[in-house]
């Protein structure tokens, strides 16, 4: 009896190390070829709805010009969540899609396969491209990603609403003196006088009826707050910088302090409660609530993207898009903020080789085309066909590419802390809005924070730098 | 040990492997990483670099850190007792004998069903400053409605209010509890003219006083990893206005995944452990003459 319970055990104990087996198993991919012997190259992006039927045409296409190769592309929420753990568990894709912001973070952690080697030998170079989306790729001297589809902010602003309020609405603000004015013309209030609701515009209110906030903001010309997505970055515009280029952040500078003061000037003029209430009623970015596709708001500071939702949301609105203003007389160069989304390898990668060959094809200038005009976005490359200008839905489309020319052209610190960092600004400068601290000494307080957290890093790379772009250098020669 | 005692302790061994390989790798394990880790400066992706106290003594210095340190001890202080006075409220009206007891359960047990990121979305909506149902009600009786989630002084009483809304399963437990209290309880203190509040205060309370003292320790452990409707409602690391609602596990949450800095976020865990085991151990002392274990 006890013989057969044993052997019973021994039966249960092997189940439990074969489940076990099968749990952890899927470290082994059996399913690297297809059925005709064609090798897989796993995908993952982060991309949706049209912007992955985009994409997806690319890889048809593709995989139809192979006989070697066949690209799964997967949509993955959270890419680089899932893509760092996946690699850190030593099973990542062979290409992900990821944001230019992210190619310094990850590529400094060691996640990514230097591309310098490979885009040599396929004839790769700068003077391909638009030389800003090239550098957004590079990290500390190696190349660590291609761009795919890129991006430019301009100022969005809405021609009907220009003409209501009695401006030109051919002629956008050039000056940030030239915006505060429009905007008031743009802002029409709701105000109690004599016991009537009277709707008026923001300039002929009486001074003691703006000093008083005794109003409800019912359409705004601009806020710096909305979306909010650059809102630490807004110092461009007001010729600063966010660090020095080395082992310093610089959050505390002149132009951080005039940008900060003119950032809490709107809540100043036109009262937070009333911005945070009339804040309230935006719907979702992607929806026709959202407060310019809503006609809730004149002016708007957007990427190239947005005219995919005022096509979807709003089609009928009247628009413009042209640089934002920056601080001075209007004469300097335009300013802007340009990403990318990219290709990458991450290390580990089974088929390096193989994934760099699709996103060799798809920095062809056929490609590219293809792939940005679905998407509705500017091609990467420097030279760009008259058919792709001439097809290109988007009637703003040569405002967005020349901003990405323009030499005032800025992109986000290349820190591996700028997650962080720009949080702290972010808090600051809400704090700042909401009349809770002050300006100096809230920026003080984030170079003091950031600066800390950037010394912890700058530690850790003295410590490791040499060894880890040895290992980059060998990583790379190897390919 | 006879051969046989070995054979048997093979073969239970054996049997019980699948439960204790599991509890080995996927517990055990990742527990024992965790306190080595929260020792070095990790990132997941590198070599975890031995760094001793540094990150228990940087966290130490992080004014982010006691800020959502104290986020979480006030939002636990105030959450805790109102979902346990509120669910034992429910529990004992719907243990009463009244028509439609069932439904009743039902409709309160049904919000805790409701998956945290789908009913965070009706909160946003609730406490809407402008469009709310929350603020329309308070408008229909005069009162002007505050930017629940947009001020600071608001945030948190938002997120403390709709707590309340998953009391399902504290209810459910209490209810369990409440109808294991003998009826000859109530009907030798009815004989002695004692009304519903002297009943709940002498007959309920002491006898269900080890379900509460249950619903207490989980209360403390919820409360204290709070981290869903926060983290979808404020947008994560934002922790909204001033970073009112930054809650320990969302800070804990960003600097594992976002910022990367896994041992960082190792030594929080291990601090959160802690805090959580200290205060479970005080409320155990501090409830034991209060806790009756009937026979």
């Amino acid at each position: 009896m006890i013989k057969s319970w044993s052997y019973r055990a021994v039966a249960v104990g092997l189940l439990a190390g074969g489940v076990l087996l099968a749990a952890t198993g899927g470290c082994r991919r059996s399913d690297e070829r297809t059925a005709d012997g064609r090798i897989i190259v796993t995908y993952w992006e982060k991309w949706t709805g049209f912007e992955r039927d985009a994409m997806q045409a690319v890889v048809d296409d593709f995989n139809r010009s192979q006989t070697r190769l066949e690209v799964r592309m997967l949509t993955v929420s959270t890419v680089e969540q899932k893509f760092m753990m996946a690699t850190a568990g030593g099973n990542p894709p062979d290409v992900v899609g990821l944001w230019s912001p992210s190619v310094n973070v990850y590529s400094e952690k060691g996640a990514l396969t230097p591309l310098d080697k490979l885009a040599a030998e396929a004839g790769l170079a700068r003077e391909q491209y638009i030389p800003v989306y090239w550098d957004l790729c590079r990290h500390r001297d190696f190349l660590w990603a291609l761009p795919s589809t890129p991006a430019t902010v301009a100022l969005h602003w809405n021609k009907r609403l220009f003409r209501e309020a009695g401006l030109d609405p051919e002629r956008p603000p050039r000056t940030l003196a030239e915006l505060a004015t429009m905007n008031e013309r743009l802002t029409i209030v709701e105000i109690q006088r004599n016991g009537k609701l009277e709707r008026v515009r923001f300039p002929d209110l009486t001074a003691a009826e703006r000093a008083s906030h005794q109003f409800e903001i019912a359409q705004l010309g601009f806020t710096p707050a909305e979306p909010g997505w650059w809102n630490p970055m807004w110092v461009y515009w007001f010729g600063g910088d966010l660090w020095n280029g080395r082992d310093r952040v610089t959050p505390a500078t002149p132009e951080n302090l005039a940008m900060m003061n003119w950032y809490r000037g709107y809540a100043d003029t036109y009262g937070l409660e009333n911005l945070r209430r009339f804040g309230s009623s935006f719907g979702n970015f992607s929806s026709p609530q959202n407060p310019f596709l809503a006609e809730k708001i004149a002016m708007v500071l957007q990427g190239v993207w947005m005219y995919n939702f005022i096509d979807k949301y709003a089609p009928t609105i009247e628009w413009g898009a042209a640089a934002m203003p920056a601080a001075g007389d209007g004469t300097g160069a335009p300013v802007t903020i340009a990403e990318t989304d990219v290709l990458a390898i991450p290390r580990g990668a089974r088929h390096p080789r193989e994934g760099f060959a699709f996103i060799r094809y798809v920095n062809t200038q056929p490609v590219l085309e293809k792939l940005n005009l679905a998407q509705r976005k500017f091609s990467p490359l420097a030279v760009q066909a008259d058919a792709f200008r001439k097809a290109h839905p988007n009637p703003t489309i040569d405002v967005f590419r020349n901003l990405a020319f323009s030499p005032a052209v800025r992109i986000a610190p290349r820190l591996v802390i700028w997650n962080e960092y720009a949080i702290e600004m972010n808090v600051a400068m809400d704090r700042v809005f909401s009349g809770l601290a002050e300006p100096g000494a809230e920026l003080q307080a984030v170079q003091e924070r950031v600066q800390w957290k950037l010394d912890r890093v700058n530690r850790r790379w003295e410590y490791t730098g040499s060894q880890r772009q040895q290992e980059w250098r060998l990583t790379r020669d190897a390919l | 040990m006879t051969r046989s005692e070995r054979h048997n302790l093979v073969t239970g061994l054996l049997f019980v492997s699948p439960w204790i390989v599991g509890f080995l790798l996927f517990t055990l394990y990742p527990v024992g990483a965790s306190l080595f880790y929260s020792f070095c400066d990790y990132d997941v992706l590198s070599r975890p670099v031995w760094v001793g106290t540094l990150n228990f003594r940087d966290l130490a210095a992080d004014t982010v850190f006691w800020k959502a340190l104290s986020n979480t001890l006030i939002y636990a202080a105030f959450s805790l007792p109102l979902g346990l006075a509120t669910s034992l409220f429910v529990a004992v009206l719907l243990n009463c004998d009244i028509r439609g007891r069932s439904i009743y359960r039902v409709l309160y047990f049904l919000p805790s069903l409701v998956p945290l990121v789908a009913s965070s979305m009706i909160w946003l909506w609730i406490f809407n400053g402008k469009f709310g149902l929350l603020n329309y009600g308070l408008s229909l009786v005069g009162l002007p409605g505050p930017d629940w989630l947009g001020e600071q002084t608001w945030t948190k009483p938002a997120l403390i209010l709709s707590s309340v809304w998953g009391i399902g399963n504290s209810v459910v437990i209490y209810l369990a509890a409440l109808q294991d209290v003998p009826t000859a309880l109530y009907e030798s203190a009815e004989l002695d003219g004692a009304g519903f509040w002297r009943k709940l205060w002498h007959i309920t309370i002491p006898m269900i006083s080890p379900v509460i003292y249950f619903n207490l320790i989980m209360g403390i452990i919820g409360s204290l990893q709070v981290f869903a409707q926060p983290y979808v409602m404020f947008n994560g690391a934002a922790g909204g206005p001033n970073r009112s609602v930054l809650f320990y596990a969302v800070y804990l949450y960003e600097n594992a995944f976002t910022y990367n800095q896994m041992g960082y976020a190792c030594a929080m865990a291990w601090i959160q452990f802690l805090m959580i085991l200290g205060l479970t151990w005080a409320a155990t002392r501090l409830t034991r003459s209060h806790v009756h274990y009937g026979g």
